[in-house]
């Protein structure tokens, strides 16, 4: 069969035939047919449950720029664009207030639950932040997968993160929980804001902790 | 008996242990020690036992026995099977990994209905079976290195699904299994997480799967284990012995080679 065939046969008969191909000669298959599978895969192993829909199985741009490459690093002008389109979603505190309760944060940076196929519509969201981080010193049971928080306000030098001088940390620490991929185009840290994870004041009070300089997170 | 129920004694002890004490050595350590400490009294050996007996006992509509139930070696062989799957099934012409395998034979040779098995809750009727099996079977192959096949087309396309499986994103987390297993040394909370992409993660990970599982006082198969990660990834519901969780089965088994099963295994 010569090769112009080959593909008018393929793309007549689909994947039936793609299969028998495959079967026919034990060579490793295109990434064509690998793609090709993968989505029917997906929609026949796959179903809603809850209010886990079939749609978080469609990846946004970003998602699906990084599934593809594998854990490997993007490419720089690739992870650059998508780090500017992620920026555009960073929408600051409606009322200008970046901080609220350290003691609320702890909370919320505590509890791991949320969006799972048992948890109901519009139910308040933990931050999973210890799954990941270190934050406060007194809590021996964290993650390691997102880098250590502990001191972090202290570490950057706020000290009164009501100040001129603190504003690109502040700036910065909230467009990180909104939307970590506005930094960093593939971090594993989840788009808090962005995905309505966390409401508004969730944030603030996350931001209190990490912040604020009677949080023990800065002791 | 007796030792087993020490052996549960001593691990409630274990688990109330003040954090301190864990922190001074790795989970991992932790749970080597205990799992050492259980080496005569790990659970899953009365799942093996029960097994063994569901194997050679004539049930279902048809009253036959899974004594001809070819599990990639033949006819009834069960030593050995474990760790040469997920492979490519002739009659079935699908890759089949351990437990969708089980349900083809129980269909055929019993009389089963596949279908309403897979859609039965984790633990109860004919999943219970599942877990005795999965028991018995994976201990036959106790100590042997993986060697899952990547001979045919299909193993090797499956291989490549499984890869894209592992490697997507998706969910209002952004999560993929990649995102906790796909990097050496790392925790969720205190929990040691093994990298699955390659050696000796691949192995420890994916060979510890079926496992009783102490803190659901359950033995847990693999596909039990699947949809309890995609839970936590907050995806949709994986089907029990769906494509996708079998593909991920070659891509993690592939992964493991070499490594040695010590299925079914002792998790917290």
């Amino acid at each position: 069969m010569n090769k112009t065939h080959a593909k008018a046969a393929l793309s007549a008969a689909g994947i039936a035939m793609t299969a028998a191909l495959l079967a026919s000669c034990a060579t490793a298959p295109t990434p064509q047919q690998v793609d090709e599978a993968t989505q029917q895969v997906l929609k026949s192993s796959f179903s809603e449950q809850g209010i886990a829909k079939m749609d978080r199985l469609a990846p946004d741009a970003s998602n699906q720029a990084c599934s593809e490459a594998a854990g490997k690093p993007l490419d720089e002008k690739l992870a650059k664009s998508i780090e500017e389109a992620n920026m555009k979603t960073v929408k600051l505190p409606s009322d200008g207030k970046y901080l609220g309760s350290w003691a609320e944060g702890e909370k919320i940076a505590q509890n791991g639950r949320g969006l799972t196929w048992t948890d109901k519509p519009g139910e308040a969201n933990g931050g999973s932040c210890y799954n990941c981080h270190q934050i406060s010193k007194a809590e021996l049971s964290f993650g390691s997968i997102g880098p250590s928080l502990y001191n972090y306000g202290k570490l950057r030098g706020v000290s009164d993160p009501a100040s001129a001088e603190s504003k690109p940390i502040v700036d910065y620490t909230w467009g990180k929980l909104w939307n970590a991929k506005a930094y960093n185009a593939c971090s594993d840290m989840p788009r808090f804001g962005h995905a309505a994870i966390l409401n508004e004041q969730q944030i603030r009070d996350v931001m209190a902790l990490l912040l604020d300089p009677n949080s023990p997170v800065n002791k | 008996m007796k030792s087993s129920l020490f052996g549960l004694a001593a691990l409630a002890a274990i688990a109330a242990l003040p954090l301190t004490a864990a922190a001074q050595k790795t989970t991992a350590e932790g749970i080597a020690e205990y799992r050492a400490m259980l080496a005569d009294g790990n659970p899953a050996e009365l799942y093996e036992a029960k097994g063994e007996s569901l194997w050679k006992e004539a049930r279902g509509p048809k009253k036959a026995s899974l004594e001809k139930c070819d599990l990639g070696k033949g006819p009834g062989v069960v030593k050995g099977a474990f760790v040469e799957l997920p492979r490519f099934f002739a009659d079935t012409q699908r890759v089949q990994d351990l437990e969708s395998r089980l349900l083809t034979c129980m269909e055929q040779l019993q009389g089963f209905n596949a279908g309403e098995i897979a859609k039965t809750r984790f633990g109860a009727g004919e999943q219970k079976t599942i877990e005795s099996l999965v028991a018995y079977i994976s201990g036959e192959s106790r100590d042997l290195a993986f060697n899952v096949p990547q001979s045919h087309a299909k193993e090797k396309l499956m291989y490549e699904v499984g890869k894209k499986v592992f490697y997507l994103r998706g969910g209002p987390y952004d999560f993929s299994c990649a995102s906790c297993h796909g990097e050496d040394n790392k925790r969720v909370r205190l929990q040691d997480l093994p990298n699955l992409t390659k050696q000796p993660g691949a192995g420890v990970g994916f060979g510890s799967w079926p496992a009783y599982r102490v803190s659901s006082g359950d033995l847990w198969s693999m596909q039990r284990r699947l949809n309890d990660c995609y839970r936590q990834q907050r995806f949709p519901f994986p089907g029990y012995a769906s494509d996708a969780t079998i593909a991920l089965g070659v891509y993690m088994g592939v992964n493991s080679k070499a490594g040695v099963s010590i299925a079914p295994a002792l998790k917290r």
